[in-house]
């Protein structure tokens, strides 16, 4: 679940004029540090274009040599903090970071891992699969009618399921150790061993590949041929409990499935809003 | 002190360096990104560093759209086609010529070469 929305601190480690650099040890195990903490750092040095700053507060650390600049920002849009960081040892510098911070929250790596799917649409035909497949709500039209990720926040941690049943290898989960789910490059052959592997089709108890051929029929089709609704309920739970045995998804998943009134009345409406999206196309 | 918050000497039509930590789930290899880091430290350049692109997708960070906007970007992170997808699916996409190094498959010589190029 994501339940952290709070933005890091932007830190600016400025190396310019007026200033005396870091040894090069010391910067890269400063940076490192507070990288691994979740910080955002920028390395002020020489070259290179920097990011425009669009951060409403900014830790400045120089070696100033005890005199720190009191700055502030000419559009007096952004907060500027800025400390000296003359002679002191990487360790105190980020003790120095985490006090300017204070009490003021923030994301912490080790604690959420950040686990959603993430929609190729260079390979994406819209098909709706994974709109239908997905019990979580993960998954959504937008307003001109094309599948989007909505909720990723309901994604279940480590469930790439939806990636498997995406005809078109379009599904990506870029924390996944694997490809081409991970991100990697398509491979063909390889993208048609994984529609074999779990066919969407026996989830939902109709012919849909041959009718993926004709998109402009292709929603007349794929829900008027499901089976029963308690005979498609009882195919996914069977794919999902095979993935399990896979070890392709966590057990946690299919403990944490939503009763079977709720799978049929969200099957329901993922039907209705897939059907609605492709008619109008 | 009036201040205008960017590097001490911007050069213009050099690219925007950014590196991604990927400190949410470590699917990095550690000794690759850590040399990468490291070399970009013993270089005199300005870049930008984040904890992990994946995290700020995650929440719409609207940093991802200062980041897309730079016209000249170098990215050390994943897989080019994961990254891309990331900042379009947070309403960022990024501009077409945007290089996209890859840390689970190149190595740190290899990224950091181009992350490097034209401005050491």
């Amino acid at each position: 679940m994501i339940t952290h929305t709070h933005r890091p601190l932007r830190v600016v480690l400025y190396e310019g004029t007026g200033c005396i650099a870091l040894p090069t040890e010391a910067r890269a195990k400063v940076m490192m540090t507070l990288l691994d903490k979740g910080y955002a750092v920028t390395r002020s040095g020489r070259g290179a274009s920097a990011m425009p700053h669009d951060d409403c507060s900014l830790l400045v650390l120089g070696a100033f040599e005890g005199k720190a600049p009191a700055l502030e920002d000419a559009t007096g849009q952004i907060t500027i903090d800025t400390r000296d960081i003359t002679g002191l040892e990487p360790d105190a510098i980020i003790s120095l970071v985490e006090k300017s911070r204070g009490d003021k929250p923030m994301n912490e790596p080790g604690k959420w891992k950040p686990w959603f799917p993430v929609i190729d649409y260079t390979r994406c035909t819209n098909c709706m699969q994974c709109l239908s497949f997905c019990l979580f709500d993960v998954y959504g039209v937008s307003e001109d009618n094309k599948i989007q990720v909505q909720n990723n926040d309901n994604c279940k941690t480590n469930c790439p399921a939806c990636s498997r049943v995406c005809p078109e290898v379009a599904i990506m989960f870029p924390k996944y150790q694997g490809g081409p789910i991970n991100g990697d490059e398509v491979n063909e052959n390889e993208a048609k061993r994984e529609k074999i592997k779990v066919d969407i089709s026996s989830l939902l108890g109709g012919d849909i590949y041959s009718t993926l051929k004709d998109r402009s029929t292709a929603f007349k089709s794929r829900f008027s041929k499901e089976r029963s609704a308690d005979k498609a309920l009882d195919e996914r739970k069977k794919c999902l409990t095979k993935l399990v045995g896979d070890g392709f998804i966590p057990a946690d998943v299919l403990a944490s499935l939503p009763s079977t009134d709720e799978i049929l009345k969200k099957a329901e409406a993922a039907k209705a809003k897939a059907a609605a999206a492709l008619a109008a196309q | 002190m009036s201040f205008v918050p960017t590097p001490s000497i911007r050069v213009p039509d050099t690219p925007t360096i950014l590196y991604c930590r990927c400190a949410y789930a470590q699917v990095v290899p550690t000794g690759v990104k850590n040399e990468v880091l490291g070399k970009l430290c013993e270089s005199s350049t300005s870049f930008e560093t984040v904890a992990d692109l994946c995290e700020m997708a995650a929440h719409r960070d609207p940093r991802l759209q200062a980041i897309a906007s730079c016209a000249k970007l170098r990215i050390a992170a994943c897989y080019p086609r994961a990254v891309r997808g990331l900042f379009q699916q947070a309403g960022s996409p990024l501009p077409e010529n945007a290089e996209i190094l890859n840390m689970r498959t190149q190595t740190a010589g290899e990224v950091t070469e181009a992350l490097l190029q034209s401005q050491i």
